[in-house]
């Protein structure tokens, strides 16, 4: 049976060929994916240990808010000099480092910003007992001793073009600092090794610009030699204070190993859905072949039943085929992903994005994995084929004629597909009504994808009637195009889907996206009325230097910075964002309920609807509150006003806490400028704040340009992954071409024959294929329309400025891809097609 | 859509203008010629394996007569038709239908020829099942980018008995009646010439000598040129003329054949096979 199976796979490689491919891609999908997240992470978590070399315990304040009623609100405990000096004297500690960390951009020589803006980071070289710093070995030069003094790492030195002697600019919080560069290190912190930058100042200055003086971070404790990490941790267990608390090092390897591991996990499992969905559209393709194949072998099969095998043999020996293709497939898939897998890491290397080297990891379960999904999801097709196989009576082989398969009815399939699109409209209609829709619509969303499948068949035959007009313009080719088209519904309706479902994601996601992305932008630009917004380009906190030099730079008609600040009301943690009283109305346009900006002096404050509502507040409410620095005070609320995704919250005056606050943060800066905006007034506020890398000035167009930048990079990335579906979906439509010019050879023999030319025959496939994959792209682009609807309906529930944008420009490129698709798809069988040997063709039987 | 070729329509006219379909069973017979071949040789293969499949043959086919060309297998026959219908290439000699001389053509030209020149009837009957019988009837012309002439289509229709089934679709139709929309289909393009492959092959007895009547009306009516390939002696005795092929060569020739003599002839050749 084996060998039978085997002689057939290999009598049909060629068509077997596009089947082959699918599962391929798929495989190597999942296998790229697989191989790729574990060796970064692998590279991670090496590179990450290596930092924990220097460690055996580490001691962090106690993060974990275990007595919050007795702590002052926001406040993060620092450890103590006296903490460094103690745990240095610990038995069994060999040294103690006491460190301290946090934001430091730095600009290259012509300004530029070295790295990305999140993972720049400044920290402290701590001079152990021989006046080095172990976790910093230095390459070049010597450590920072004074506050005007700076080492930077090797990689970040060098793309700055910055030697020993340099004047290096960088910030930490806003204003510029400018600082002698006097060494140049190396180190195996992750943050660099994954392409950040550290910048290094002596302990007294990083304190200053980290915490205060005499606080430190973390402390990291040496064991002396024959001191296990435990041991050591035992003993420091004992003199730490309340809110502080000793790991060892291996353990936060560990930690930090399984953070890692996690970050990936949520990629690995996005990237695998995609793949899902590419195997998901080949099993269209497969089921396609397999279906094929057996109708082609009609009487092969009816031989064998009537020389004695049984149904479930014969069953058996189309598995067996489907096996060995899987296999084959999966084999080469595997393969190709280990290939995708190790050009991933060297096209993100390529890309800036540094990846810590390390080699390329292939699990057992990568290789198991792949194999099992290849074979699986090629037999799984391959059943109802084989099951059909089966059914073929032994008298088949006795018969002259061709026992042509008659077309079972598709009453049975049309009501199961009504049914089910039927209960998923329904059910995607019900959830945009919901309050918490998103499950509904989900599973409705998967109904009327799968009861459109099924439909498929019957909705080929109008829709392609439909497009008669045009093809008719194409004369007798266009005609009999369009009748090949329809000829075999299953077969076309597999073909189409197969384009469906990856246009259907696409087109949603686009419309989704499309429409969050206005609804975010008019909501940027309708509640702003600054002419700027100064932040950091890394998101961190601004110094309050900042806000005091915007609103005495020339031209500044008005400004307000975002200042936040933790409190607790009513027992819960509620953030109070300090706003400049009188300017703020300027600077921002909001919707009052009850009251206006009007009178926001110290003790008062503007509150959004959700938040008066949730607290019952209302206009003249007095309102206790705790401050950051633990006092309690009493404001009186004096507007309320529709909150939006940026604008919302309690908002008292700068006054109200300035009292309260030891370390000053500040979100952002909103400015009103005298000449508007323009390139002369950013000018003037950019030279105000001394050409700041770090400090981004961003006027309204600028703000919602990011917006569409990030979205536009996730959908990108979507395409990048829903691309390889389409790809696959190509195969599916050269497969099922390939296969209709083999059946109809004689006809095309007999067309060349009474006087088709071969640019006729030519045109005929490429039109059937054309047809075929605009139908896909019809309903998918229909489909993805419509769910993209739906979702709107759910999200524009939380976003009130949503509404449905319809990218036209897009779905007309979605539908010339759909075209594209089909004028790819044929080039191959056309050509076979017009090269038929005409009168082999004929004679053929 | 204008044809290259200078095919002179006088010869043409003059068959179609003399001849009515009016019923008159006088044949119009004029001596013009409708294809030609001249040393016509056709070789399979290269070196050991070679096999020449028509040596040297040289036959005319004169217009408004049904010529059968028969032979035992292997003997040429349907490579001789191929040859002369522009549907194979030839290796020596020339073939011309009327004036055209087909070994001159490139691919398109001959394609075009076959289109607007030469009707076709084959054994498997060769309709494509998409179409219905008038579409398939008119599909050369649908091909050309034609108008079909209405009232020869008619007259075609009425001739091969077809009037009540034109929408149906081939799978609809009985053999014979496939067989006759294929006839109809050869003849609607009013071809200066029509080839027949074994065209009562897969015919029970009755359809098949249906079928040769409509072939030999279409000639004695409709003043149509056709030629025939078969092995049936019966088939055979329908043609005005017939060229007996044996190993790639003419070896004899029979005017207004019967049935039985044709037999006699053919059993000569098997004779001659078993003895050689």
């Amino acid at each position: 049976m084996f060998r039978t199976a085997l002689r057939n796979v290999l009598a049909h490689k060629a068509r077997l060929l596009m089947t082959v491919l699918a599962v391929l891609l798929g495989v190597a999908f999942v296998s790229g994916t697989l191989v790729f997240t574990n060796t970064i992470s692998d590279a991670f978590q090496k590179s990450s240990q290596k930092g924990f070399d220097n460690v055996d315990v580490a001691i962090q304040p106690h993060t974990a808010d275990r007595d919050r009623e007795e702590r002052r609100p926001g406040h993060a405990p620092k450890l103590s000099q006296h903490l460094l000096d103690q745990a240095g004297k610990v038995p069994g500690a060999a040294s103690a480092t006491g460190s301290v960390s946090g934001f430091a951009a730095v600009a290259d020589k012509h300004g530029k910003l070295v790295g990305e803006g999140f993972n720049s980071t400044g920290a402290n070289y701590y001079p152990g007992p021989g006046g080095k710093d172990a976790r910093y070995p230095l390459k070049d030069g010597r450590a920072p001793q004074a506050a005007g003094e700076i080492a930077l790492d090797a990689k970040t030195a060098d793309r700055g073009g910055y030697k020993i002697g340099d004047t290096v600019r960088l910030s930490v919080d806003g204003p510029v600092l400018e600082k002698k560069l006097t060494g140049v290190f190396t180190t195996d912190d992750g943050n660099v090794s994954a392409g950040g930058s550290l910048a290094l100042f002596d302990t007294a200055t990083a304190q200053k610009l980290y915490a205060t003086p005499g606080e430190f971070g973390e402390i990291d404790v040496k064991a002396a030699p024959g001191t296990s990490q435990a041991a050591l941790k035992t003993a420091i267990d004992k003199i730490l204070p309340r809110d502080a608390e000793a790991t060892t090092g291996k353990q936060l390897a560990d930690d930090q190993a399984t953070m890692i591991a996690q970050g990936m996990d949520g990629m690995k499992t996005g990237m695998l859905v995609f793949a899902g969905i590419s195997l998901f559209v080949g099993i269209f393709i497969i089921a396609n072949t397999f279906t094929m194949l057996v109708s082609q072998r009609t009487k092969e099969l009816a031989l064998m039943r009537a020389v004695g095998a049984s149904r479930r043999q014969v069953t058996r020996s189309v598995l067996l085929e489907a096996l060995v293709v899987g296999a084959v497939a999966a084999v080469t898939g595997l393969l190709a992903g280990i290939g995708i897998g190790a050009g991933l890491r060297s096209l993100l290397n390529g890309a800036g994005a540094t990846v810590p080297d390390g080699p390329l990891v292939i699990t057992p379960g990568t290789v198991v994995t792949s194999l099992v999904v290849g074979i699986v999801v090629t037999m799984l097709a391959a059943w109802l084929p084989g099951r059909r196989a089966a059914k073929i009576p032994p008298v088949a082989a006795m018969n002259s004629v061709h026992a042509v398969a008659t077309t079972r009815s598709l009453v049975v399939r049309n009501t199961i597909g009504a049914l089910l699109s039927g209960t998923g409209i329904a059910a995607v209609l019900a959830a945009t009504g919901m309050k918490d829709g998103k499950t509904v619509l989900g599973i409705g969303a998967g109904l009327l994808l799968i009861g459109v499948f099924v439909l498929t068949p019957l909705l080929s035959r109008p829709l392609i009637a439909a497009a008669a007009p045009v093809l008719n313009l194409f004369g007798i080719s266009g005609k009999l195009a369009r009748q090949n088209a329809v000829r075999n519904p299953r077969r076309t309706a597999a073909t189409a889907s197969a384009l469906m479902i990856g246009l259907t994601l696409i087109t949603g996601l686009t419309v989704i996206a499309g429409s969050v992305q206005q609804a975010i932008d008019k909501m940027a630009t309708s509640a702003i009325k600054a002419d700027y917004v100064v932040s950091m380009a890394s998101h961190t906190p601004l110094s309050p230097e900042v806000a005091k030099k915007l609103a005495s730079a020339p031209g500044v008609t008005a400004s307000s910075p975002l200042r936040m600040s933790a409190s607790r009301i009513d027992g819960d943690h509620e953030s109070l964002t300090g706003v400049d009283g009188k300017s703020i109305k300027e600077l921002t346009k909001l919707d009052f309920t009850a009251g206006s900006f009007d009178g926001l002096t110290a003790g008062k404050a503007v509150v959004d609807e959700s938040t008066a509502k949730s607290h019952g507040w209302k206009l003249g409410s007095t309102v206790d509150a705790t401050f950051e620095d633990g006092k309690h005070g009493k404001i009186t609320v004096s507007g309320i006003y529709k909150g939006n995704e940026l604008m919302r919250g309690i908002m008292v005056d700068t006054t109200t806490l300035a009292p309260h606050q030891s370390v000053v943060n500040d979100q952002q800066v909103m400015v009103k400028t005298k000449a508007g905006t323009g390139a002369s007034a950013k000018d003037s506020l950019s030279k105000a704040l001394g050409d700041n890398p770090a400090i981004q000035i961003q006027d309204k167009k600028d703000i919602s340009n990011d917006i569409a930048k990030a979205i536009s990079l996730m959908l990108n990335m979507l395409y990048g992954l829903l691309g390889m579906a389409v790809i696959v979906a190509v195969l599916g439509v050269v497969n099922t071409l390939a296969m209709s010019v083999f059946e109809r050879s004689q006809e095309i023999g007999m067309l060349r024959a009474i006087g088709l030319d071969r640019k006729g025959i030519k045109r005929m496939v490429r039109l059937e294929s054309l047809v075929i994959s605009l139908f896909g792209g019809v309903l998918g682009v229909g489909l993805g329309v419509f769910f993209g609807w739906a979702a709107g309906e759910l999200i524009g529930k939380s976003l009130g400025t949503y509404e449905m944008v319809l990218p036209w420009g897009r779905i007309a490129v979605f539908l010339l891809i759909a075209a594209l698709v089909g004028v790819l798809a044929a080039l191959w069988p056309a050509r076979r097609a017009a090269k038929l040997n005409m009168l082999a063709a004929i004679k053929a039987e | 859509m204008e044809y290259v070729l200078n095919a002179p329509p006088s010869r043409q006219e003059l068959s179609l203008v003399t001849t009515t379909p009016s019923g008159a069973s006088t044949a119009v017979r004029t001596t013009a010629v409708a294809a030609r071949a001249t040393d016509l040789t056709k070789v399979y293969g290269q070196g050991e394996t070679q096999v020449v499949a028509l040596d040297a043959v040289s036959v005319e086919f004169r217009q408004a007569e049904f010529t059968a060309i028969m032979g035992p297998s292997g003997s040429g026959k349907s490579t001789l038709m191929h040859c002369m219908a522009g549907l194979d290439t030839v290796s020596g000699g020339s073939a011309r239908i009327g004036d055209t001389e087909l070994t001159a053509l490139n691919d398109k030209k001959l394609t075009r020829l076959r289109r607007d020149k030469i009707g076709f009837i084959f054994q498997a009957f060769n309709l494509l099942p998409t179409l219905n019988a008038l579409e398939n009837i008119t599909l050369p012309m649908d091909i050309a980018g034609r108008k079909p002439d209405q009232a020869w289509l008619d007259t075609v229709v009425e001739t091969v008995g077809l009037s009540g089934r034109l929408k149906h679709r081939p799978n609809q139709l009985s053999g014979g009646q496939q067989q006759r929309v294929a006839v109809a289909r050869a003849l609607a393009g009013r071809p200066e010439i029509m080839f027949a492959d074994e065209p009562t092959g897969n015919l029970d007895s009755r359809s098949g000598a249906e079928v040769l009547g409509f072939l030999r009306n279409s000639v004695r009516e409709l003043g149509q040129t056709v030629v025939m390939v078969t092995h049936d002696p019966v088939a055979a005795s329908y043609a005005d003329r017939v060229v007996f092929l044996a190993d790639g060569r003419i070896v004899d020739e029979m005017y207004e054949p019967s049935a039985d003599a044709v037999l006699d002839r053919m059993k000569r050749f098997d004779a001659k096979g078993r003895t050689s």
